[in-house]
């Protein structure tokens, strides 16, 4: 029996490996009314198989942003691959509004140049065209780029597709030893790579406006203290550590300054800390719970949870070098409980934890117009995080007991849910638009 | 009388000595996943400073400070009259004991916000402090530690599992 037991155990961690845990992506909600586009499968200009599928990439990609749908690949009614060889007509006939062509060349140095075309199909012109040279392990990377050209070109707002994000792991052992890891992986979940693991709790990673380091409380030294490290290098410093709690670290959107909760003077306060003097300068006063802080994109205000009113509720101060310029003001009403903020890039939406009925749900309130909306409808949601270009929320829920990511619109139209093969995932932060060396 | 205090004394030097690590203490009818919570706990905390200790008094499970986890209401930090009868009887073994300290350490249950239950488990820890000091145990014996929603004991999402994880656990240094 117990000699069964392993043999099981063994296969099933052949089959899972060793660490890597792989994260995996269902679309749970579709829109109604995405735009119809093409594409097709790119021409592979080298020996053997191309080494990945730009075009499944890509097709994926703009699925996933719930702006698109894209025609199954065995529904193509040709397989051209650059521009003078489309006849438009044939692609009108399947009501495909757009259509992508293109070719990639292996290079004698072990580098590829990739082509593509984005066309439209009813006025027979090209929107877009661009030539890119990818690195031997950069071609996902390049198949998102593509995916942002052809966002952008189309819904004039830039994609968000070639991004990061950084999330928490959790797994146990069969001694029921847990393993903490912080990991990051690009927008569509693959590529991951973890970057701290820990046997101790591990929380609240938040990106440096840079895309290179990441801010997290790790409970290493027994209490709940701050470190940043840089995810290329590897190098981390230790940034706070003061009695109590030292929580929700949280990047300036200039990157100069980190908002944080510290309990050092009795209870859990708002400070700033300057990067450069490490000057601290606390922000709000008050007996209550003050902490997860969120920045405007002015960086002149925070966005705080307290619950100073008697329950926990979003609150915005004005900030400035001297602490806080006015009394804090109370921004949500719906119920009695709304925490953890998130600010979108552009300032005009606040996305948040509302609970109602006893349930954690993510709902997001429009800062200009005041209307609130309740997004998702599961029962633990945490963690809500805006994509760069605002247009999805990345959060964390559970389903059948197990920590999983899920992403919602910002209207709510469409979701998609990011789970992993074995334990749990939590905590996700999307990175800001980055510039990663090639 | 004599005779226990040399007892407790050598036992406290045999702990002493050997670098004993913290350990706290299993209550009566919990299961093995705070077992498993414990052996990780291990391996945090340094080098035992605690003098002798009334173990008598900790081991005995008809003795008020034999229960050393209190229970807490959905979002709240009050404390039951029983509870208060137990926290009174740690104050007295505390402040007849000068030499003994204890960590109080706060958790929530994982429904709501992270950072906001963070601090939830540290305001329920400092509510068990400020009694303790009121009733005479110095501040210089008890620090609270909060680890908010990221040590269950209980590891299921239901309401039983919630009410177990909603609480303060009173840890004896060297014990």
């Amino acid at each position: 029996m117990l000699k069964q037991l392993f043999a099981i155990i063994a296969v099933s961690l052949a089959l899972v490996g060793p660490s890597r845990a792989v994260l995996t992506i269902e679309i749970t909600q579709g829109v109604s009314g995405a735009l119809p586009i093409a594409i097709v499968p790119f021409e592979w200009l080298g020996n053997g198989v191309a080494p990945e599928q730009v075009h499944t990439i890509v097709a994926a990609d703009l699925q996933r942003s719930g702006y698109f749908q894209p025609l199954p690949e065995q529904d193509l009614v040709a397989r051209p691959h650059r521009a003078n060889e489309v006849n438009y007509t044939n692609w009108r006939a399947l009501n495909v509004d757009h259509l992508v062509v293109g070719r990639i060349q292996a290079l004698p140095d072990d580098n590829y140049q990739v082509q593509f075309q984005l066309l439209d199909v009813h006025k027979r012109t090209q929107l877009a065209g661009y030539s890119i040279r990818s690195g031997k392990s950069d071609l996902r990377r390049t198949a998102h780029q593509i995916s942002d050209i052809i966002y952008k070109a189309i819904t004039g707002q830039p994609g968000a597709f070639d991004t990061r994000i950084a999330y928490i792991t959790v797994t146990q052992n069969q001694k029921k030893q847990k393993s903490y890891r912080l990991a990051v992986a690009d927008s569509d979940g693959h590529n991951e790579q973890v970057v701290y693991e820990s046997k101790h709790p591990l929380m609240s990673p938040s990106w440096a406006p840079d895309g290179k380091r990441l801010v997290y409380v790790s409970f290493t030294r027994g209490r709940p203290e701050v470190y940043i490290q840089n995810i290329v290098t590897r190098k981390f410093e230790r940034i706070v550590a003061f009695k109590g709690i030292n929580s929700a670290p949280v990047f300036s959107p200039d990157g100069s300054k980190l908002a944080l909760t510290l309990s050092k003077d009795g209870n859990p306060e708002i400070y700033i800390l300057d990067m450069a003097t490490k000057d601290l300068t606390r922000v709000t006063r008050n007996f209550a719970i003050d902490t997860e802080p969120a920045w405007m994109p002015d960086g002149k205000a925070i966005i705080f949870t307290s619950d100073r009113g008697g329950s926990p509720q979003l609150y915005r101060i004005g900030v400035n070098a001297q602490g806080s310029t006015g009394r804090a003001k109370r921004l949500t009403f719906e119920g009695d409980y709304n925490a953890r903020g998130a600010v979108s890039p552009d300032g005009r939406y606040l996305a948040m934890v509302h609970r109602e009925e006893g349930r954690y749900r993510i709902a997001v309130q429009d800062l200009k117009a005041g209307h609130f909306r309740v997004l998702t409808d599961s029962r633990l949601d945490e963690s809500p995080s805006f994509s760069p270009n605002g247009s999805m929320i990345i959060y964390a829920t559970e389903d059948n007991y197990r920590g999983i990511l899920a992403a919602v619109s910002v209207d709510g139209r469409s979701q998609q849910r990011l789970s992993l093969r074995t334990g749990d995932v939590r905590e996700p932060a999307w990175s800001s638009f980055i510039s990663r060396q090639r | 009388m004599g005779r226990s205090l040399i007892y407790v004394f050598i036992a406290g030097l045999i702990l002493g000595l050997s670098g004993c690590e913290f350990k706290p203490v299993k209550k009566y009818g919990e299961d093995d996943d705070q077992a498993t919570q414990q052996a990780d706990r291990d391996s945090r905390y340094g080098v035992d400073e605690g003098g002798p200790l009334d173990i008598k008094a900790l081991d005995d499970p008809d003795s008020p400070v034999s229960v050393r986890v209190l229970y807490f209401p959905l979002d709240g930090v009050t404390i039951s009259n029983e509870d208060r009868d137990v926290i009174a009887a740690h104050a007295r073994l505390l402040s007849g004991n000068p030499e003994v300290s204890v960590i109080l350490e706060g958790h929530a249950d994982e429904r709501g916000t992270r950072e906001y239950n963070l601090a939830l488990g540290e305001r329920r820890a400092n509510a068990v402090q400020q009694l303790l000091v009121l009733q005479g145990v110095a501040q210089s014996q008890i620090q609270v530690i909060s680890f908010g929603e990221e040590r269950p004991v209980a590891l299921g999402h239901d309401e039983e599992a919630w009410r177990l994880n909603r609480r303060v656990e009173i840890l004896y240094s060297g014990y």
